[in-house]
This record gives structure tokens, C-alpha cells and sequence, in this order.
């Protein structure tokens, strides 16, 4: 056990499970870097973020492919080779590049064992980065996770913490089906207490970070941690929150939240992604269905506007949810009394 | 093909002002006052500038996350460009853009882009408005050898073609995508690319603003003209990071030295010109000490703008909604 950034949560998955399994590569673009470069050196980025530093000097340029800008080609290609014998990661960079290779995924790898009758495996993991929060504005900052919740085939992890991550992804490289994984860019360098050996955190069971009576919140990735300062307030103020950490939006882990809503009656969703059918939605929609009886006041959620992310910081920010917006909401949810009809 | 003086000095200040202001950006957002990703265009200044001194308002350029150059070139105002890469509400974007996504559609300017290989694709389509519309223009995409290797970018060299569109193609080859050489990258060659799609292709020297006036003049003419469109490559190299913040371990120690030394397209265009006895070098002079005034002027006033309001995040999602 040692203090470990999300950043290096993430490499030593990817090292551990690259030397368990000779079957495991790496592609994407300058994942390594440096390749035709006047310096004639290589691993010179090991992403554009340095992410996958280090994992060409171990395991050579067979198994970590600097590819060119070509996205619609090696994504598929990843696909390809996932479906014949390898087990692709390939890193998309900027999840908002999807846009160049959405068929790639959603249309062969995501479908590939369903219409085939059941014959496929496609062991594929397709890692991109997320989220608003660096002023990288409209096409690098969006929260595209329930555009791949919404696809069937696809399995989608949204890993909020260093311990997480690792965990999350050791899974995603090991299951058999596509798996999309999403990482916050924000939180690249934070960092917690991460187990040295590898472990697997199981698909589909979500994680209680906190137990309480009054109000289950429900939060994706960054926000599991907001929510958890929102509900350190609101505790001095003597409400006190259950906060979910789903860990995975599809397979959603439907009982722990209907369990939790039941016991506390009432429901908060934080979810940065645009707020038309997004996580928050979806989550609402089981809840009122299977739990209508449960609750105690109206549903809320926390997420952004209608809007593509702006550049400037102060618009930004107001995009976002925050710690206050959150807090809000949980006071509002229990601010509401049921009016008995006549 | 000569050259009118008018050109030239006007050529010659766009070019001064794209350097000083990437030069001045670089100082800048080392202090961490800018927000977001910055790609400085230093170095490449000729290709901008030589290719849209053949162009009017009438026509559209599409340009790259590497931008500022571009939109400089077509005519976008410095101070609406700088209050933008500030995120105030007087940029040019109103502070929603970002340098990456700088446009001005009144001069013809479709945008800086995020996207790698976003912007031929809207080429074609702006061309084939000047097409329809039969307004004599013609539009130009800006793109980089690593976004030759973009599908958008080859499907919209193959539909230009096939609809005989007044395009042309300029893949700006400064050898680099990111990290990553173009020697490795790009397979094949530009040239073979352009005729497999069965367009002309021209290539010149991205350094000398002579070289890429003349090039592009042909290129633009001959689309302008009905013929079809063209691939224009041009050869250059950046003098910085691939973005702000790089510490460009993959380059040779001396290879940004020697580009700045032997290839800096200014000093070779005054060279040039002061030698062909076109121009003082005095009179080439004041115009550096204009523009450094009108960089001074553009980031004091950025500094000092309104920051945008919070209305202004609901605000133009839609024309109607
Ligand atoms: C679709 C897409 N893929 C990847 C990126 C990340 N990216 C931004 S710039 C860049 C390199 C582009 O290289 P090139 O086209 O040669 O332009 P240059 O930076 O050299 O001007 C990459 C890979 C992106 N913005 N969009
Ligand atoms: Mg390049």
C-alpha cells in the first residue's frame, strides 16, 4: 500500500495486467510519443498527459502502439483485434473525439456478440478522458457517459478515486465484453492510499462512500467526491446523507440505490453530463417506478444546463455542479412536506 | 508574378503580427493568467499569410486548433482575438471559444477547430455554397500532416473532387503531429495522395512568403476558375510545443535553432525586399513598432475587459428553441 495518483493508478493497472497477460496492448495516439521525431527518442509523452509513461520502455513497441491520427481506424481496429484474439486498450485521448469513430464502436464492437448469435467475445477497452473543470471548452470537456449507457453491448466505469480506478480497470482489462472507461481529467493528480498487488473491483456493485438516514445522493466519478464534502456540511447541520458511488452506469447497480431511497425516503442525483436522458434522468426514472411509495419529496437533480461547456471560468464553473449546488439541493429535498390531497 | 507594394506591406504586418502576438502569448500564459490549451502558430507565419493575401472576405478559410495565425491572416481583429483567448465577454467568441475556437464568420473565417480533420469536411461544404450561390468564391481548409491522416480529411479530398468543388486543400507539414513525426505517421506521400483523389498538387517552401504567394495563387485560381480543387503543400516547422507547456524531448537540440536561424520567413522577406530596393528597412521598421503597440494595447485591453455574465452561459444554444 502506497499514497498513488489517479495518473499512476491507472499505469500500474495497465503494467500489472500487460505482464499477467502477453494478450493485453496498447494503442493510441503518442501513447508512447516520440516515434519519427527528429531526437530519435521514444516514450517521449507516454500520453498527452503522461498516463501510459514508462509502459513502452517494458514492453516494447509490439505491445504499445503509437498510432497516427486516425481514430475511426484504430478504434476499430482495436475492435478488430479484440474480436480475434488480443485484448485492446485503446486510448481515445479526449472522449469528445468519439465523434470520429462513434460506428466503430457502437455500431460493431457493441454489437458484435448479440448479432452474431452469442459466437463473439470482444475483450476491448476503449480509456478516454471526460469532463469540464481545465478551460478546454466545448469539444474537450464534455461528460459523455450515458451516450455509451444509452448503447447496448457496452459496459461503461466512471472510477472516482485513485483506489477506484486501479481496481475498475484491472476488471474492465480482464471482461469479455467492450468496455468504455472514463477518467475525469480533472483528478489526474490526486491521490490516495492504492494497494501495491492488483485487485479487481467487480462491474455493477455500487460503493456506499457513506451512510445516512435523511438522503441518498447519488454522484458519478468527480462528483462522488463532492457530494462527500456537501454532505460533511450538511452533517454539522444535522442532516445526514447516504452518498452512492455507482462505480459502473452500465451495469447499473439498481438495488443499492432502490435499497437506499427506501431507507431514506428522499433522492439526490449529481451528474455533470448534459441533463437531457443522462445518468440523472435514467436514475430518476427507476426510482419513480419501483419506488414511488418510498419517497418523501420529489427527486432532484444536480447537473449542468442544456448548453455546450463554455471556455471562460466563470461561466465554466457555473456549468458545473458544485459542493454548493449540491448542498442546496439536500436542503431543499428536506425543506419539502407532502400536502395530504382533500 | 509581381507583387503589388500594398500586398507586400500588408502581407508583411500580417506576418509580424501573428509572430508578435504568439510570441507575446508564449510569455503570457506562462504566468497563468491564460486559461485552457494555447498552439502557437510561430514560425508558420508565411503559409497563412501567403495563401490569404489571394483571398477577399467573399472567400472561407477553415482553420485548425493551431489558429490564431489563420484568423489573423483572414482579417480577424487582434484585440476581439486576445479579449477571446482571455475569456472576456468583448472576445470575438464572447468568451465561450477559447483560442481553439476562434471564428469570425464576416470575414470569411469558419473557425479555429478542436477536432483534428474538422475542418475539410466543412470546406466542402463551403465551397459548395460558393459553388451554388455562384459568388466567385472559394475555400480554403488549413490542415496538418497529422490531420492528413484523418478519414474526414481523405473522404473530403475524394467529394471535393467528385463535385468539382472551388476548394483548396493546404496541409500545413511542419513534420509533427503532437509527439509524433509525420515520418512515421503518414504513409506514402501528399503528392500521391493528391492524385489519387485526382486533383493538382503544388509544393513549396513554407518559410518563403514569395514562394507560398505564388503557389497559392495558382491553387486558388485554378479553383476559383471552375476547375476543381487543389492540394497545396506547405513545408514548415514550429518553433514551440505542440501545445503551451511541451518540453519537446522528441526534437533534435538544434532543430528549432536551426528553423529559427535559417528559415525565419520575416528575416527572409526583408531581406528580400529591402535587397530588391522594394522597402527601407525603416519603413519596415515602424511597422514592427506599430504592431508591438497593438499587441501591448490588445492585452492591456483583454486584461481590463468584462469577464462574460452569468446570463451569458444560457444564452445563443439555439437562434430559437
Ligand atoms: C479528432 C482529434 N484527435 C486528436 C486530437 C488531439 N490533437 C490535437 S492537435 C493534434 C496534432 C495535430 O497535428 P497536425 O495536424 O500535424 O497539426 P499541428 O499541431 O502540427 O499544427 C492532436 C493529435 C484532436 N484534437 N482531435
Ligand atoms: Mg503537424
Amino acid at each position: 500500500m502506497s499514497k498513488k495518483s489517479f495518473r499512476q493508478a491507472i499505469n500500474e493497472a495497465l503494467r500489472q495486467e500487460m505482464r499477467r497477460d502477453p494478450t493485453v496492448i496498447l494503442m493510441g495516439e503518442d501513447v508512447a510519443g516520440g516515434r519519427g521525431g527528429s531526437a530519435g527518442i521514444k516514450d517521449a509523452w507516454g500520453g498527452v498527459l503522461g498516463v501510459t509513461k514508462g509502459l513502452l520502455e517494458e514492453f516494447g513497441d509490439t505491445r504499445v502502439l503509437d498510432t497516427p491520427i486516425t481514430e475511426a481506424s484504430y478504434i476499430g481496429a482495436a475492435a478488430g483485434a479484440a474480436v480475434t484474439g488480443l485484448r485492446p486498450v485503446a486510448e481515445l485521448m479526449f472522449v469528445d473525439f468519439v465523434g470520429c469513430c462513434l460506428d466503430q464502436i457502437m455500431n460493431q464492437a457493441a454489437k458484435f456478440r448479440y448479432m452474431f448469435g452469442g459466437k463473439a467475445r470482444t475483450p476491448l477497452v476503449i480509456r478516454a478522458m471526460f469532463g469540464a473543470g481545465f478551460n478546454a471548452a466545448a469539444q474537450h470537456s464534455q461528460a459523455l457517459y450515458p451516450l455509451f449507457t444509452h448503447i447496448p453491448g457496452l459496459k461503461v466505469v466512471i472510477p472516482s478515486s485513485p483506489y477506484e480506478a486501479k481496481g475498475l480497470l484491472i476488471s474492465a482489462i480482464r471482461d469479455d465484453d467492450p468496455v468504455i472507461f472514463l477518467e475525469n481529467k480533472v483528478m489526474y493528480d490526486e491521490e490516495e492510499d492504492v494497494p501495491d498487488e492488483p485487485y479487481a473491483i467487480p462491474f455493477g456493485e455500487a460503493n456506499l462512500t457513506r451512510e445516512g438516514r435523511d438522503v441518498t445522493i447519488v454522484a458519478f466519478g468527480r462528483m462522488v467526491g463532492l457530494a462527500n464534502q456537501a454532505a460533511d456540511r450538511l452533517e454539522k447541520k444535522g442532516i445526514s446523507c447516504t452518498v452512492i458511488d455507482p462505480r459502473t452506469t452500465s451495469p447499473l447497480d439498481r438495488d443499492t440505490i432502490l435499497e437506499c431511497v427506501a431507507d431514506t425516503g428522499r433522492l439526490v442525483i449529481v451528474d455533470e453530463s448534459s441533463p437531457r436522458c443522462n445518468m440523472a434522468t435514467d436514475i430518476a426514472a427507476i426510482v419513480a417506478e419501483e419506488a414511488f411509495d418510498t419517497l418523501r419529496a420529489p427527486i432532484r437533480r444536480v447537473v449542468p444546463p442544456h448548453t455546450p461547456v463554455p471556455f471562460a471560468t466563470v461561466l465554466e464553473t457555473l456549468y458545473l455542479p458544485s459542493v454548493d449546488r449540491i448542498e442546496a439541493a439536500v436542503t431543499a429535498t428536506m425543506a419539502h412536506r407532502v400536502v395530504e390531497k382533500v | 508574378m509581381q507583387i503589388a507594394r500594398e500586398t507586400l506591406l500588408r502581407s508583411y504586418r500580417a506576418m509580424r503580427t501573428i509572430r508578435m502576438f504568439e510570441e507575446r502569448l508564449h510569455v503570457e500564459f506562462a504566468t497563468g493568467e491564460i486559461p485552457g490549451f494555447v498552439h502557437l502558430y510561430c514560425g508558420e507565419e508565411a503559409s497563412a499569410v501567403g495563401v490569404c493575401a489571394n483571398l477577399t472576405d467573399n472567400d472561407t478559410i477553415a482553420s485548425t486548433h493551431r489558429g490564431h495565425g489563420h484568423c489573423i491572416a483572414k482579417g480577424v481583429g487582434v484585440a476581439g482575438m486576445m479579449a477571446e483567448i482571455y475569456g472576456r465577454s468583448t472576445g470575438v467568441c464572447r468568451g465561450k471559444g477559447g483560442s481553439m475556437h476562434i471564428a469570425d464568420l464576416a470575414c470569411g473565417m469558419l473557425g479555429a477547430n478542436g477536432i483534428v480533420g474538422g475542418g475539410p469536411p466543412l470546406i466542402c461544404g463551403a465551397a459548395l455554397s460558393h459553388k451554388t450561390l455562384r459568388d466567385g468564391g472559394v475555400a480554403v481548409a488549413f490542415y496538418g500532416d497529422g490531420a492528413s491522416n484523418e478519414g474526414s480529411t481523405l473522404e473530403s479530398l475524394n467529394l471535393a473532387s467528385v463535385w468539382n468543388l472551388p476548394a483548396v486543400f493546404v496541409v500545413e507539414d511542419n513534420g509533427y503531429g503532437e509527439a509524433t513525426g509525420a515520418s512515421y505517421a503518414c504513409a506514402g506521400t501528399q503528392q500521391a495522395r493528391a492524385a489519387g483523389f485526382g486533383m493538382p498538387y503544388i509544393e513549396c517552401d513554407g518559410s518563403d512568403y514569395f514562394a507560398v504567394h505564388q503557389a497559392a495563387g495558382e491553387a486558388i485560381a485554378h479553383a476559383r476558375e471552375g476547375r476543381g480543387p487543389v492540394m497545396l503543400h506547405v513545408h514548415l516547422a514550429r518553433w514551440y510545443g505542440h501545445f503551451e507547456g511541451d518540453a519537446m524531448t522528441y526534437r533534435a537540440a538544434d532543430e528549432v535553432a536551426n528553423a529559427r536561424r535559417d528559415h525565419d520567413c520575416l528575416k527572409l522577406f526583408r531581406t528580400r525586399v529591402t535587397e530588391a530596393g522594394l522597402f527601407e528597412g525603416s519603413e519596415l521598421d515602424e511597422v514592427d513598432a506599430a504592431v508591438a503597440d497593438e499587441i501591448e494595447a490588445a492585452v492591456v485591453q483583454a486584461k481590463d475587459d468584462p469577464l462574460p455574465q452569468s446570463a451569458d452561459l444560457l444564452a445563443d444554444v439555439y437562434v430559437r428553441y
